[in-house]
């Protein structure tokens, strides 16, 4: 009953807990949506790298000292993206190997950047913090807030409007293109929003875990339907439920926001796998 | 008899490489063309140019893109995707609807007029990927049909299937061709070309080697050459 009370407590008394638990859930339904699509595309790693990218974008920002980091991260970010989709084709460096340059490439600029312009005295607590999400997650501003509300939107509409086209690109790409459909057009479609999932998902689980909430629900969803829709709205409601447990254990545990999320998401996907083993078993 | 697709001394491929010239050929409503070539003879190229997604280097080629349905090769995205039957044969209306997001009455009724065509209704609502390959052929071949009621543009359909399986996509190919679907069907399958087409289309070492009736190729002499090996120098 203690933790009950802590929690009451937490929500009523402190507005921006409410907050970012509402931005949270948001955040985490958007990139299981996209995790759907980024996995059978076989474009997991494309989110990894780009969160890599965020990170020295990130870096760079705090460099320049402007309060407002969307401002360098959310550009630069999205110019990789779409840098990354093009490399897949056709070009002297093949897609995962391009990826795997610009990621870590990212990431030891943006490393070394922190370390020759610290931005305060404690540069490993600054890193530490972009790469694992920070506990001030549960303190932002409502600024983020409103910017975290409008850009789900934005994620969650072109869903809604493009769920079909989305599906047949995802399923087939040269039919879809054969049928009239600018598959080009909705492949850079699906990077430019993996890239505002990405930026928005930096302060909730910090970069290096922001694969983790795009592609467990994911997995943890085509383990046990098979349907496309029912696996994108299964992986919405694990994804949401998971984020939702583990912001309010980490706030009853005093654990990391990010690292408890996606422990719960792992959590869910063994789960679901043991389930879909002994139903196959039984057959 | 309607001319569906003409190609006048069309060459395909690259500014700097050219990987097939001097076609020539036409496709009339209700043909059923067999497309043969070994492997880089430019049959992928053609075929891109039919669809309109790749236009030719020089030469003409009239043909109403928009009219194909198109069945592409397997792709390994698709042996394991999670999608049921009844979203995969919808999502060949998808052409039509331009922006607008759902699929209307008709196209839902399209979509089960052609499953019941092609005897899947009772799959409906399986999963794609539980599915045999042969199962897995119809269900793209209705999505094809969604696209285009009158022509089919097959990409080396029985590929990966066994051979049971291979002949009765075949016939069923051919069943549809009865019913005045003109079929163009790139293949390996020099025995089941000449058995199933009216016409034949071969391509070699950059050109045209032959153009014309079954018929007529099972006497020429390169139609000859061919059958006798069974294909072999094909694949």
């Amino acid at each position: 009953m203690h933790n009950f009370a802590k929690l009451a407590e937490y929500f009523s008394n402190y507005p921006f807990v409410r907050y970012a638990f509402a931005v949270g859930l948001l955040i985490a339904l958007c990139a299981s949506l996209l995790g759907v699509t980024l996995v059978l595309k076989r474009f997991s790693f494309i989110g990894d790298g780009l969160s890599h990218v965020a990170f020295g974008a990130m870096a760079v920002a705090a460099v320049t000292g402007l309060t407002n980091k969307t401002v360098i991260v959310l550009p630069l970010t999205v110019l990789s993206a779409i840098l990354l989709l093009r490399t897949g084709q056709n070009t002297k460096i093949k897609g995962d190997a391009a990826v795997a340059m610009i990621s870590v490439g990212a990431l030891a600029v943006g490393y070394m950047l922190m370390h020759l312009f610290p931005s305060s005295s404690n540069v490993s607590g600054d890193v530490c913090s972009t790469l694992f999400g920070s506990t001030s997650f549960l303190t932002l501003r409502k600024s983020d807030v409103v910017l975290c509300v409008v850009m789900a939107g934005i994620v969650l509409l072109t869903f809604l409007l493009f769920y079909h086209k989305i599906f047949a690109v995802t399923f087939d790409e040269s039919f879809a293109q054969a049928s009239g459909i600018n598959a080009n057009g909705y492949n850079l479609l699906i990077a430019v929003i993996t890239s505002l999932i990405i930026v928005l998902a930096m302060n909730l689980v910090g970069s290096l875990l922001i694969s983790a909430l795009v592609i467990f629900p994911a997995l943890s969803a085509m383990r046990l339907f098979r349907s496309f829709r029912s696996v994108m709205l299964c992986s919405a409601v694990i994804s949401v439920v998971c984020a939702g447990s583990g912001i309010i254990l980490s706030i009853l545990f005093s654990t990391p926001v990010g690292a408890t999320i996606v422990v719960a998401d792992m959590t869910v996907f063994f789960l679901f796998s043991l389930i879909s083993l002994c139903r196959d078993g039984r057959k | 008899m309607g001319v569906q697709i003409t190609c006048k001394n069309a060459a395909l491929g690259y500014e700097n490489r050219i990987v097939a010239e001097n076609l020539n050929f036409t496709v009339s409503a209700g043909d059923y063309l067999c497309i043969l070539g070994e492997n880089g003879s430019g049959k992928s190229t053609l075929v891109k140019a039919l669809l309109g997604l790749k236009p030719q280097v020089s030469g003409e080629i009239v043909c109403a893109h928009q009219g194909i349905g198109y069945l592409p090769q397997q792709t390994v995205v698709q042996k394991d995707f999670p999608a049921s039957v009844r979203e995969i044969v919808r999502s060949g209306c998808l052409g039509k609807t331009g922006l607008w997001p759902f699929y209307t009455k008709e196209e839902k009724a399209l979509a089960a007029e052609m499953m019941q065509k092609l005897g899947i209704t009772k799959l409906e609502k399986r999963c794609y990927r539980d599915l045999s390959g042969g199962q897995q052929q119809r269900v793209l071949l209705a999505r094809a049909l969604c696209a285009a009621k009158n022509m089919l543009l097959l990409d080396e359909p029985v590929t990966g299937l066994d051979p049971r399986a291979q002949t009765e996509l075949y016939e069923q190919i051919a069943s549809l061709n009865k019913s005045g679907i003109t079929v163009i069907m790139v293949s390996h399958d020099v025995q089941a070309a000449v058995k199933y087409a009216s016409h034949i289309l071969q391509i070699g070492k950059k050109q045209q080697l032959f153009y014309g009736t079954a018929a007529e190729y099972r006497n020429s002499r390169i139609g000859r050459a061919f059958l006798e090996t069974g294909g072999a120098a094909l694949a």
